[in-house]
């Protein structure tokens, strides 16, 4: 499968990045890891005339943790998220996820800004960044912004990134030490999106839930923050009632695809189950 | 959409050619410079028959441009072995095991062991399988290939002691 012709460019930051953006105009195409652009241009889905590789962009890299806040710049590798001790004990969630993605490979050149910001319903990290209540920095032509996870996402493939934007970084505020984490996802086989995924973040105090974060993979147009089934586990003691009660108001917002991963009423029982076994093991975890 | 002049190491050697930029670096390494050791499996990043070592990392190569791999250190199943021929504990590991049948899949799967075994000199059966995962094997031969890699980690270890 051969993609369409384009010109390669590989700009060495970001300013220069935004600017070669807003000159070559829209068919022109940042690059990050190509783990989802470059089949979509071998199918002839994507024909950029462009393509902006963001390979040299030192800015856009590397992983801060400092004072609570945790800054990760769009380039940084799925393989470079699992690496990181410092995230693996922040924000142990990261690390799960990212290595129930793909494949070695894959995630060796894919980057967590491309699975963000691709806005592809099957990708992992937005309902992790949903749960975590990240912010995405963007920056564009006028300069920079930010926008929460839980506004980000508009559609398929379809996302709040302005054209002549580039996400740069990813800002979440670690969350609280002994907090409780899971990332479940169920999977036909290795490399696949989820059939249903949940992502679930808890604290505790005294064996009372007192806070709660849940969010759905690849059961609906785009990332699904769950903010009922959180409600229905604050105050609980994450007893066999309250995580019934979360998993059925996942279940009530989950609008999966009828595909290869099974008929809708399958899809929608297992978010349930997702979200049953996140609560079940982030509840083991926190303390 | 002219050709762009790429230039990279390859299996140690300085390489340059003429290329246009939507050229996968299969097709680049394949076509261009004769290396038919990788091969092309699924030609959508699943089967891992196309693993190369990029500047110290296992990547599909039929999901990189060439253009991407500009400047890069790329090492394919070609470049393995010794300059006297003999094999790399890897591929001898393969051959004493039986891990190949067909041998289709053999390029990719050894070219990512031996990142594999960089990664973690001593991998336990699990984590050979989780680090073998994105490589496919349609003989499905994975008890041997398993048994190989695990052999090979543990020949490298002795070699490395050895020389110590």
């Amino acid at each position: 499968m051969i993609p369409g012709a384009f010109d390669y460019h590989r700009p060495r930051t970001l300013d220069e990045a935004i600017s070669l953006l807003a000159s070559l105009g829209e068919e022109s195409r940042v690059v990050a890891g190509g783990h989802s652009l470059i089949p979509m241009m071998k199918l002839r889905m994507a024909v950029p005339e462009h393509l902006i590789d963001l390979r040299e962009v030192a800015e856009l890299r590397g992983i801060a943790v400092e004072g609570g806040q945790i800054t990760i710049g769009a380039m940084t590798t799925q393989q470079e998220v699992i690496g990181s001790e410092e995230l693996a004990s922040a924000c142990p969630i990261l690390r799960e996820a990212a290595l129930q993605i793909a494949d070695p490979q894959i995630r060796s050149l894919g980057t967590l800004g491309g699975n963000v910001a691709n806005g592809d319903p099957g990708n992992d990290m937005p309902a992790v960044m949903q749960a975590l209540d990240a912010a995405f920095v963007l920056r564009g032509p006028e300069g920079e912004r930010e926008v929460v996870a839980r506004a980000f996402y508009e559609g398929p493939f379809t996302t709040a990134l302005g054209e002549g934007e580039v996400l740069a970084a990813i800002r979440i505020a670690a969350p609280a030490a002994g907090h409780g984490w899971a990332y479940e996802k169920q999977k036909r086989k290795i490399g696949d999106y989820a059939t249903a995924a949940a992502a679930v973040l808890l604290e505790l105090e005294g064996g009372t839930c007192r806070k709660a974060s849940v969010a759905l993979t690849n059961v609906g147009d785009t990332p699904l923050h769950a903010a009922d089934a959180e409600a229905a586990l604050v105050g609980s003691s994450l007893d066999a009632a309250a995580v019934e009660a979360a998993a059925a108001a996942a279940r009530a917002i989950a609008e999966p695809a009828e595909d290869g991963r099974g008929p809708r009423a399958f899809r929608v029982h297992l978010t349930g189950v997702m979200v049953a076994r996140a609560i079940e093991a982030a509840k083991r975890r926190a303390g | 959409m002219s050709k762009m002049h790429v230039k990279m190491t390859v299996n140690g050697s300085q390489v340059e050619g003429l290329a246009e930029p939507r050229t996968l670096l299969i097709h680049f390494l394949r076509e261009q410079l004769g290396l038919t050791g990788p091969h092309i499996g699924c030609d959508t990043s699943h089967c891992g028959a196309c693993t190369v070592d990029l500047d110290g990392k296992s990547v599909k190569s039929c999901t990189l441009f060439v253009a991407q791999a500009n400047g890069a250190e790329v090492t394919t199943i070609e470049g393995l072995a010794a300059a006297d021929g003999s094999l790399h504990p890897l591929q001898e590991a393969f051959r004493e095991h039986h891990g190949l049948q067909c041998g289709f899949c053999t390029p990719g799967m050894i070219t990512r062991a031996y990142r594999l075994l960089q990664e973690n000199p001593t991998p336990s059966d699990e984590e050979i399988r989780f680090g073998m995962s994105g490589n496919l094997c349609r003989c499905t031969g994975y008890q041997n290939i398993v048994k190989a890699i695990r052999a090979a980690a543990a020949e490298m270890a002795a070699g490395k002691e050895a020389a110590e």
